[in-house]
């Protein structure tokens, strides 16, 4: 079993955590996953800002912007990792171009060398379906990192068994279409995702506009193994005067919603 | 399964949530339009002839031949319905929705060009339609705009980045992210994922095919050169996919020496992508700018917008923001054929500055009655500065008319002293 999953199943319910990297500074970013993991995160991704996010809401495409204004780059990105100490595994989350250019010559490998020197657990491409995977997958198992895919709504039928069967860590259940973004309700697309994905032996987080800890109650009610929250985050850190603390009481809010989750009574059958 | 690249190029780098809707196209582009079920292909080239116009002329231009010393013949794309070449692939697409019981049609737009060929078919065919438009664009191609509404189509400003075509790209993703049960994204040019690059060629290709006939039945033979402007390409390809095979190679002519028959040596036909020049071929790292849209003549390969192809990109990875006067070339990507042709030496990538582009736009509109598009303004330019390489017999693709850059070209030709510029006051009391 790998780090990420070993983090989800003891952990379980996990709560995961988004930050843009250099959202406003890199320094910023080292206190914000320090406050996350202490406020009870299992596993923490950090987006490595692309300049075309096509899968990210309003929210997150601000996050990037400002985090592509502070300069941040791949290799700055790197060396903040490296110097990272956290209890909760780190994954990173970017485009595939970020992931292809990061060597000489355009191929995946150098980016996950690096990214397992420096010490992450596992990679998100929300640009990559499995089709076009397979340069990424074998780069990363040649360095023992997590390749976590995402299973949409409309992911059914052979696409899901085989997604399924390549997924390593977990999957990334995404709860509704669209891009991602805190909502006020918690999608009933996040139920039918959960019922077709029992048969899988393979932990299950949704993600994409979970923002409280009454979602996050609901989502793991229904089924998942971890709850995974972004552009909620990356509100406190665009508004709030004392981020950290208020994403380490963010943090401890989701996990407890989650923890009530599992102890709560099971939903009557129809 | 069609082949989902060009070699290294193409292929489907989507989000999870769009793999369904884009492998469903590719089913119906297989069945509708390559193997012609329930007679789509033919209710489509119906619609383009009584609808569109098609086909459109293949004219001799008399003065540019007299100039040039060599025969010049355009393809006059700018006749189609809505004054580009736009509305070919357009129509196909909205027309493909409907077979396939979409209920919805959106589309990004650059120029306003696509956009208004969407806004056009989608009345046409009777189906809701918004369309995402960088803002810089909306504001330098106003009278599209206009049009638009006109047709019932919602056109969505998007604020982000520069506000051009690849922002506008973007968020019709995201849009399309959204409701893609029910909506088709009706790309406007050869770019995005598979099978996006090969249908909107196909549904383009009918230039080509047409000036193939034409230019046999008004000449006898094929033209030396094809010339046609380059943004994403599907003017481009379409101008050159019926001329693909025309080439005089090595190994084809040692196939034919070793089976003992004697052929006439196959006609070569050359093919010109030009390119956006802009102001400067250099690129600014540190501002993460390109001041041209020359991706075939400067990109490295990389992902952007669901395929493998050429870009403009900082050595991060970062894609740069682009720049062309003529806002439909203004992109910082490529479709992925072209990048290949290009690789395969099939195609010859050039480029043509802003202040030649202008030049270009005044001199056809003086000497052949003819006011092109900024775009197409780019394959007169290089008409004019190369014509000596380009052998006896030319065509130039006029992709698309200039009414709606009238008020860029009063604006830059302000600012310039240019050669080719009339001497009257044209916009003068």
């Amino acid at each position: 079993m790998s780090g990420i999953e070993t983090a989800i199943r003891e952990n379980n319910p996990a709560l995961i955590t988004y930050v843009t990297a250099g959202d406003p500074s890199l320094e910023d970013t080292e206190a914000y996953v320090h406050a996350l993991d202490r406020g009870g995160a299992d596993l923490i991704e950090l987006g490595l800002p692309f300049s075309e996010p096509i899968a990210e809401g309003p929210t997150i495409q601000a996050a990037i912007n400002r985090a592509l204004e502070a300069g941040t780059t791949p290799e700055s990105f790197f060396d903040l990792v490296a110097d990272l100490e956290t209890e909760a595994p780190l994954l990173v989350m970017t485009y595939y171009n970020m992931i292809l250019q990061y060597g000489s010559e355009p191929d995946p490998e150098p980016f996950v060398e690096r990214a397992a020197g420096a010490g992450l657990a596992g990679i998100i491409v929300p640009d990559l379906p499995a089709e076009e995977a397979g340069p990424l997958r074998e780069a990363c198992d040649e360095y023992g990192l997590d390749l976590v895919f995402i299973v949409a709504p409309t992911t059914g039928g052979e696409r899901l068994d085989r997604i399924m069967s390549r997924a390593t860590g977990f999957a990334y259940v995404q709860a509704r279409l669209g891009t991602t973004g805190a909502r006020a309700n918690v999608s009933s697309a996040t139920h039918e995702s959960l019922a077709r994905l029992e048969e899988y032996d393979v932990p299950k987080a949704v993600g994409f506009g979970v923002s409280k800890g009454e979602h996050a109650t609901e989502i793991i009610e229904a089924g998942a193994d971890g709850v995974i929250v972004g552009s909620a985050l990356i509100d406190i850190i665009a508004e709030s005067d004392t981020p950290a603390a208020d994403l380490e009481a963010k943090a401890r809010e989701l996990k407890a919603g989650a923890l009530e989750g599992v102890d709560a009574p099971e939903p009557e059958q129809p | 399964m069609s082949e989902s690249t060009f070699g290294s190029y193409g292929g489907q780098y989507v989000p999870e949530a769009l793999m369904p809707a884009v492998q469903e196209l590719e089913d119906a582009y297989e069945r509708y339009v390559l193997e012609n079920e329930d007679g789509f292909m033919d209710e489509f080239r119906e619609r383009l002839r009584d609808f569109g116009g098609r086909p459109t002329p293949l004219q001799r231009a008399e003065r540019l031949s007299d100039r040039y010393g060599r025969e010049v013949y355009l393809k006059r794309e700018d006749l189609l319905h809505g004054g580009a070449h736009k509305l070919n692939n357009a129509l196909g697409q909205v027309l493909l929705a409907k077979y396939m019981g979409k209920e919805r049609i959106i589309a990004e737009t650059g120029a306003g060009q696509h956009g208004t060929a969407t806004a056009m078919a989608a009345a046409h065919l009777d189906m809701p339609c918004e369309i995402y438009m960088g803002a810089t664009d909306v504001n330098r191609q106003r009278p599209n705009v206009y049009r638009m509404r006109m047709n019932g189509a919602k056109v969505n400003p998007v604020e982000a980045g520069r506000g051009t075509l690849k922002e506008a790209i973007n968020e019709t993703m995201r849009d399309w992210a959204t409701t893609v049960e029910t909506t088709h994204y009706v790309i406007g040019s050869i770019v995005g994922p598979h099978p996006f690059p090969k249908m909107v060629r196909d549904f383009q290709s009918v230039i080509s095919e047409e000036t193939r006939e034409q230019i046999d039945e008004q000449v006898g033979r094929l033209p030396d050169s094809v010339v046609a402007c380059a943004g994403g390409g599907s003017n481009t390809m379409g101008t050159f996919h019926a001329f693909v095979d025309d080439e005089r190679s090595a190994k084809r002519s040692s196939a034919d020496d070793s089976s003992g028959e004697q052929r006439e040596p196959r006609e070569h036909v050359s093919l010109y992508a030009v390119e956006a020049g802009g102001s400067s071929l250099a690129i600014d790292e540190a501002e993460g700018l390109a001041p041209n849209s020359a991706t075939l003549s400067t990109g490295t390969d990389g992902v952007l917008h669901g395929a493998m192809t050429k870009l403009l990109q900082s050595d991060d990875g970062q894609i740069m923001e682009s720049h062309s006067v003529s806002a439909g070339l203004d992109y910082a990507g490529v479709g992925p054929e072209l990048s290949y042709l290009v690789d395969a030496g099939r195609v010859t990538p050039v480029n043509v500055d802003d202040e030649d582009a202008l030049n270009a736009f005044h001199r056809l509109s003086t000497l052949e009655g003819i006011i092109p598009a900024l775009e197409t303004a780019h394959a007169f330019g290089y008409l004019e500065r190369a014509h000596e390489d380009l052998g006896e017999l030319i065509v130039v693709n006029v992709s698309g008319r200039g009414d709606k850059d009238l008020e860029t070209v009063l604006e830059e030709t302000e600012k310039r002293d240019l050669e080719a510029a009339p001497e009257i006051e044209v916009f003068g009391p």
